[in-house]
């Protein structure tokens, strides 16, 4: 044990790549911030391109995808050095995308132009245009990598699209202005938040991957407006026991148990709950709060805030580097 | 689960094949009718040819994009007409078997083509229209309201000047019949909030010249002493519902004070700079199509017809009277770039939604404001209210 313990310990030293960062794109700011997942301390700060907003990693943690949705355009960073190794062609007005586990390829939604665009990250190539429903934003990947979801904020969709061939088989109606999808580890599960509809659809998926809508589930605080409570970002822990759900202008993040579907308590956390992302191991929750240009750090096993770091203007999505 | 979804969800859980049922074509109409008028005081408010048709256009294609997964296509034309011509043009429409007529008219025209509309079993949607007595005594069963009345008008405005504590207004209105009805909203608002008019002027429209080369210098000498010699005051409420004299007050008072109402800060649903709430998106999306910026004409007629879809979609239904009552219920939900979902008042069939307070560049605020609030619905705060409303055709 001690032994392994110093080896680890001269690798960091040898490479400083073991110190978790989270990287927070701001919307307003255009700017990406690093924070440190030990220390809590800001790293860095430095340009993302217009307007970015989704934001995620390669597998290995190497390289940091980015939507500048106003560059029309996916921008690469790498996450030692910050500089701009390239960018990706990603059709206009990238907004949120997913990433293939074997880091390749990117399906990105294109919220002006009812498109998801899949993205070849090694070639730099666009693999295909997918046509989906008015306002595209939420993407996920089932665990087998067989479906990407896509969900449409004007048409009120979840659409699965067949990986092998691109073509939607599977349209699930769900509530208003549906912002984000989430997957079950296991890939038994897919949830999608509705903002304006206020509620969280519960969707099941069979072997084969047929998706059947389970139930709805909704959001209530005491003392907060029904209509303050719109649930954007998703993050389901690993095992299923417990969904996160960031609520919007609620400033607040549900807890909801995974098996019962019911909400067992609400978080406060900063203004504007957007996006979320564990460390790894889940040991925290870090949420993106527009409003108060801030991201708010959860202890997932105590289900409570512990901090809050300032990062820059409007900060949209979140993203950590794995161990 | 600590809120109920029963109808909610056997509404909503249609299971949508990808390869789509039996095509269901939705046929609608936009008829706007044209008055002749004056040319407006600021050259920004000149009409575009396509006003309220552009807001069809795109809601054509947002419906029909949704419309591809669920084997439903959607169309609609778009008719201008004189007010002579106006029942002849709807009667053309109802005999082309069109159901679904988006109006874009006053009250007088909208009573009159609803109930033509109604010998057809047609529904239409009132895109213009503010008159309080279309919300109430005047209601129609197959007319819903689109268009906020002048109540929710006034309402918006009067919630923001009571969150700001401004609760002495002077009221300065216009002389023409619709000018003295926005004052009676301002009125029943300032009853309705607890603020006092403390005055009250009526500016005479006696048809002068308005954009002369020297008109402002006219405007810059009158208004003034026009508005000399008031009971002290916090804000200027202008009640100028036909355009002919409150934009010149803001700079023209003879005290200084804010203007809002008609000038200054004024109620509105859309402006072409809202972006909250992803409205960025519809603005672009309407940019790209009609290379304009939008007009409250355009995203009231595309949100009639966002209506008309949202309901098709969940009810899978065409008949006027199944959406009707779709739209009607506890089950209708529609998200409108409005920070909420918009519903419909099942009492007069007005749509509820948030009134945008704009200076001209800017959302300055939104109303409902912080801390007015209704056991139904803070949106209720806005306009008639159930036991308000003489309406008795819903019931």
């Amino acid at each position: 044990m001690k032994h392994l313990m110093l080896s680890a310990a001269l690798c960091m030293a040898a490479t400083g790549a073991f110190a978790g960062k989270a990287f927070v794109s701001n919307e307003r700011g255009n700017t990406i911030t690093v924070v440190d997942t030990e220390t809590w301390e800001v790293l860095e700060e430095f340009e993302g391109g217009n307007r970015p907003r989704g934001i995620t990693l390669s597998p290995d943690g190497s390289l940091l995808y980015v939507c500048a949705s106003d560059d029309d355009t996916v921008r690469v960073f790498d996450t030692d050095t910050y500089e701009e190794l390239y960018t990706l062609p990603s059709g206009p007005d990238p907004e949120l995308f997913v990433i293939h586990p074997s880091g390749s390829p990117l399906y990105i939604a294109n919220e002006d132009d009812n498109l998801v665009t899949v993205t070849d990250t090694d070639a730099h190539t666009v693999l295909a245009e997918v046509p989906v429903g008015v306002e595209p934003e939420g993407m996920a990947i089932s665990p087998d990598s067989k479906w990407v979801v896509n969900t449409s904020e004007t048409t009120n969709m979840a659409h699965f699209i067949d990986t092998a061939d691109y073509e939607i088989k599977h349209n699930i109606l769900v509530d208003q202005r549906p912002r984000y999808a989430e997957y079950l580890d296991d890939g038994t599960r897919l949830f999608v938040s509705s903002e304006i509809g206020g509620t969280v659809s519960v969707i099941d998926i069979a072997e084969d991957g047929t998706p059947t809508l389970r139930q709805k589930i909704g959001f209530e605080v005491p003392g907060v407006l029904p209509e303050w409570l719109q649930p954007v970002g998703v993050k389901a822990k690993s095992d299923g026991s417990r969904i996160f759900v960031a609520l919007g202008p609620a400033n607040r993040v549900a807890v909801i148990d995974g098996a019962s579907l019911e909400v067992v308590d609400y978080i406060m956390v900063g203004q504007r709950v957007w996006q979320m992302a564990f460390t790894p191991g889940e040991e925290y929750l870090v949420t993106t709060n527009g409003n108060s240009n801030d991201i708010t750090v959860i202890d997932v096993a105590a289900e409570k805030a512990i901090k809050s770091i300032q990062v820059g203007q409007q900060p949209w999505g979140v993203a950590i580097t794995p161990n | 689960m600590l809120r109920s979804f029963g109808p909610l969800l056997a509404a909503a859980c249609l299971m949508v094949s990808a390869t789509g049922a039996g095509a269901q074509e939705v046929r609608a109409a936009v008829l706007r009718v044209d008055y002749p008028s004056l040319l407006p005081i600021s050259r920004y408010d000149l009409r575009a040819e396509d006003l309220a048709f552009a807001g069809a256009a795109l809601a054509d294609e947002d419906n029909n994009t949704t419309g591809r997964f669920m084997g439903q296509s959607y169309e609609t034309v778009t008719v201008a007409t004189a007010p002579e011509t106006a029942p002849e043009e709807m009667r053309a429409l109802l005999d082309d078997g069109i159901r679904y007529v988006v109006l874009d008219a006053r009250a007088e025209e909208v009573t009159a083509l609803s109930d033509l509309a109604a010998e057809a079993g047609a529904l239409v949607f009132n895109a213009r229209a503010p008159e309080l007595a279309l919300r109430s005594e005047a209601c129609r069963a197959n007319l819903l309201h689109i268009a906020p009345s002048v109540a929710m008008q006034a309402d918006a405005v009067a919630q923001f000047a009571i969150w700001k504590q401004w609760d002495r207004w002077l009221l300065v209105s216009g002389s023409n019949p619709e000018d003295r009805a926005l004052a009676d909203a301002y009125r029943r608002a300032a009853r309705k909030f607890g603020a006092t008019i403390v005055e009250e002027r009526e500016f005479e429209d006696t048809g002068g010249a308005r954009r002369t080369d020297s008109g402002h210098v006219m405007v810059q000498r009158q208004l003034p002493t026009f508005l000399q010699d008031t009971e002290a005051h916090d804000v200027v409420i202008a009640a100028d519902a036909t355009d002919y004299f409150a934009a010149y007050l803001p700079y023209h008072l003879w005290t200084p004070r804010p203007v809002m109402g008609s000038a200054g800060l004024r109620p509105v649903t859309i402006h072409a700079a809202h972006e909250a709430w992803g409205a960025t998106q519809f603005q672009t999306r309407f940019e790209k199509l009609t290379r304009r910026h939008v007009q409250e004409e355009d995203y009231n007629a595309w949100l009639a017809l966002r209506v008309l879809g949202e309901a098709v979609t969940r009810t899978s239904s065409a008949d006027p009277q199944v959406v009707e009552d779709y739209i009607l219920s506890d089950a209708f939900e529609l998200a409108a770039f409005k920070g909420q979902k918009v519903t419909f008042r099942p009492w007069n069939g007005q749509l509820r939604q948030p009134i945008l307070l704009y200076d001209d560049r800017i959302t300055v605020s939104v109303s409902p404001q912080e801390g007015f609030l209704h056991q139904r619905s803070p949106l209720d705060t806005l306009g008639l209210d159930a036991p308000e409303s003489d309406c008795t055709a819903f019931q």
